[in-house]
């Protein structure tokens, strides 16, 4: 790599961590400038963003990652029930398992590429989904969902049951001799992580994430996953074998996934099975293929959109229309508000139905395709360079 | 014996609706290459086309009869549906078989929705990734949800299937198994009609020359077009078809399991997972796929294999899925070179 695109890739860093860390100020404007959303868009962006080296960089489409989202929150929340509250090792934890999983699966997965590598790893997302319902509820809590619970008492006889599911151990806390007070809060050495201090817990992660993802794709290692994607047979007549690239590159994403899972649970201490059903997959996917796939910065703006309008969208309700269209005259109100409503409130899904479709029609890139459309045409105003000359760069 | 007899008796109606689904979403792959994730939202819109019509042939006429009161007083309101005052008796038998008679409606109206669909939106999409299409029709799937759920609410809708099917069949008595085999007569029903379904959808496209071409087409699409016939507009009708198959399917559903706006996001996952187990844009794999994984589900429900392996139920179709596609790369009847890369 030549010093200009390190460069760049520097300042790229630079500016993303600056609209991260100024997220809480800038998106205050449009209502989104509150932690709980604003952790949302970091967690799913890491989510995103380890999608998009499997996907973006080597073209294996998976449908199941949300399986490794699900492993990372249930492991954190395990460390959280049975150590500490401190969210170190329970990150540390929940990125090695999902890891594990990540190995197991794709050495299966991996062996098929294609629609049949997609329906390989929904299979054991689907699978591992309908256990946590099911057979392991000992270890998920079923339905109810796993959570962080109140200690159990200290002076336990011989013949006392625990049930470990509702009640609590954290040795480490109690041999720091760590006093708690109903229900504790998960914390960094003492700080604890809810409101803006989770925030910047998972903005820093976010852009440590980032900057990894960013590494990987200029790598030779990247390289090679580009390779793959663009012509598969090819690398491998040349005497390339593949699979552990492959194998690495979803391992990886599947660790992002993990440590996006942990984050959610750092953030709020409640793991349940939904997280892996197939519709936490496919949102990956649609996040990373609305932001832009391939893209360093795509994934994370697809997650940030989809997430931003859940939650706008969601919030919206008659009130807040009639107020917002009230420049109209009365009776066009009405009827304005009516059609606008199906598209807020509970409907808000029909507005992201309706962007899928959209954006796919007329930006098969994603956003960023359309970044670099507006770019283009602001370049093109002002130097617009002979075409002999645009084919070269 | 009895035991087993039943279990095979309860895979096939959830069998039939998957291979419906998986058939329509095999013809719309091989003949058109599209991955349609809203063709679970098209079993959804079927489903609903019944639940509209019954809606439609039972409003009610509201008559005050002035000579009667109620115990408040007030004149005694006799309803009765308008189609009952039209035509008598036979409106109430059509009230009785509304589900089976919705079909006249839903065929037509399934098969514009699925015309206006692809060319209206599918046919930009020919050219594109398979994440594309997949992202395009996901969105269109939850666009066609949320419309549904904003005129029908949120809860399901029960529907009853006519009278005379209402009960269950002594299937046992009829082959000599003893009497504890009894199976509701409207499961028998729609398992007879998906086979009819699939057995006319294979003969259309066996022994017509419209079927011929399609077949053909799916072969190879290039080759048929340099013979100068029209493809494109063949598939556009085999995409109505598969609607029509998704939606009729939906359509009889309604009395086993009441239709609720995402049903068809349910359906749609088992659905591709059979398709790919049958092997991609492979009819009879589809089909086959569909009743296998159908009747593997219920004999893991069945107690005594739920104690050997616990939560074996939860999991024996994707189980199945991963064992059958390590082993045979291709599904089970898929042919050489379709979407392997």
């Amino acid at each position: 790599m030549n010093g200009n695109s390190t460069r760049s890739d520097f300042l790229l860093l630079i500016i993303f961590a600056a609209v991260v860390l100024t997220a809480p100020i800038t998106l205050a404007p449009i209502g989104a400038g509150y932690p709980d959303i604003l952790q949302k868009f970091a967690i799913y962006g890491i989510f995103a963003i380890g999608f998009n080296i499997l996907f973006g960089l080597t073209g294996y489409l998976s449908f199941g990652h949300a399986a490794f989202l699900g492993v990372g929150s249930y492991a954190s929340v395990w460390m959280f029930k049975l150590f500490t509250m401190n969210v170190i090792p329970a990150v540390i934890f929940s990125v090695a398992l999902a890891g594990v999983f990540a190995l197991l699966i794709g050495f299966v997965s991996l062996r098929r590429s294609g629609i049949y590598f997609s329906i390989l790893t929904l299979a054991f997302a689907q699978m591992s989904y309908n256990l946590a319902y099911s057979v392991l509820t000992p270890l998920t809590n079923g339905e109810t969902g796993l959570q962080v619970r109140h200690l159990a008492p200290a002076d336990r006889g011989p013949d006392y049951v625990l049930k470990l599911v509702n009640e609590d151990l954290r040795w480490v806390d109690q041999a720091f001799g760590v006093v708690e007070h109903g229900i504790p809060i998960t914390n960094l050495f003492g700080m604890k992580m809810s409101g803006y201090p989770g925030f910047y817990f998972c903005a820093v992660i976010l852009i440590i994430a980032f900057f990894i993802a960013m590494r990987i794709s200029r790598s030779n290692f990247g390289m090679m996953l580009k390779a793959i994607k663009s012509n598969q047979n090819r690398l491998q007549y040349t005497g390339v074998n593949t699979r552990p690239y492959l194998l690495t590159a979803f391992i990886i994403s599947g660790m992002y996934a993990g440590l996006a899972g942990s984050l959610l649970a750092v953030t709020d201490p409640l793991a349940g099975a939904e997280r892996m059903q197939w519709t936490a997959s496919g949102e990956v996917v649609l996040m990373t293929i609305l932001g832009g796939v391939g893209t360093l910065i795509g994934p994370f703006l697809g997650a940030t959109l989809i997430k931003g309008f859940s939650a706008l969208f969601s919030s919206y309700n008659e009130n807040i229309l009639h107020q917002f269209f009230s420049f109209l005259p009365e009776f066009m109100q009405d009827g304005v508000v009516a059609v606008a409503s199906m598209f807020v409130g509970e409907g808000w899904e029909l507005t992201l139905g309706l962007l899928f479709v959209i954006i796919m029609l007329f930006l098969p890139g994603g956003l960023m395709q359309g970044f670099y459309l507006i770019l283009g045409l602001f370049k093109r105003k002002k130097t617009s360079p002979p075409a002999a000359g645009k084919s070269e760069a | 014996m009895d035991a087993i007899f039943l279990q095979v008796l309860n895979g096939l109606d959830k069998g039939g609706a998957h291979a419906l689904i998986a058939l329509g979403l095999t013809l719309a792959f091989g003949t058109l290459g599209i991955v349609n994730f809203a063709h679970g939202a098209l079993f959804m819109l079927g489903a609903f086309c019944a639940v509209s019509f019954n809606k439609i042939i039972n409003l009610q006429q509201i008559v005050l009869d002035p000579t009667r009161k109620t115990a408040w007083g007030t004149p005694l309101e006799i309803k009765t549906p308008y189609i009952t005052s039209w035509l008598g008796d036979f409106g109430n038998v059509l009230i009785d078989y509304s589900v089976p008679v919705s079909l006249l409606v839903t065929i037509p109206v399934m098969w514009l929705i699925g015309v206006i669909m692809e060319r209206g939106l599918i046919k930009r999409f020919y050219n594109r990734p398979h994440a594309d299409q997949i992202l395009v029709t996901f969105g269109l799937a939850i666009v066609l949800q949320e419309i549904v759920s904003h005129y029908y609410g949120a809860n399901p809708i029960p529907q009853t299937a006519p009278a005379i099917v209402a009960g269950s069949a002594n299937v046992g008595s009829w082959i000599g198994l003893g009497e504890s085999v009894v199976y509701p007569w409207w499961r028998l029903v729609y398992f007879g009609f998906s086979a009819i379904v699939i057995f006319a959808v294979f003969a259309f496209l066996q022994f017509t020359t419209f079927g011929m071409v399609v077949r053909a087409g799916m072969r190879d699409r290039e080759m048929v077009a340099m013979l100068g016939i029209n493809i494109e507009r063949r598939f556009t009708i085999v995409f109505g078809i598969a609607a029509v198959v998704a939606g009729v399917a939906g359509a009889m559903y309604t009395p086993i399991f009441p239709p609720v706006y995402n049903i068809g996001m349910d359906f749609l996952v088992l659905s591709f997972v059979v398709v790919v187990v049958g092997g991609m844009g492979s009819l009879g794999g589809a089909v086959t796929a569909g009743f296998l994984l159908g009747i593997l589900q219920s004999f893991a429900s069945m107690n005594e294999i739920k104690s050997i392996f616990p939560g074996i139920d939860q999991i024996i179709i994707y189980l199945v899925a991963v064992i059958i596609l390590l082993v045979l790369p291709r599904g089970l009847m898929g042919r050489k070179g379709v979407m392997e890369d």
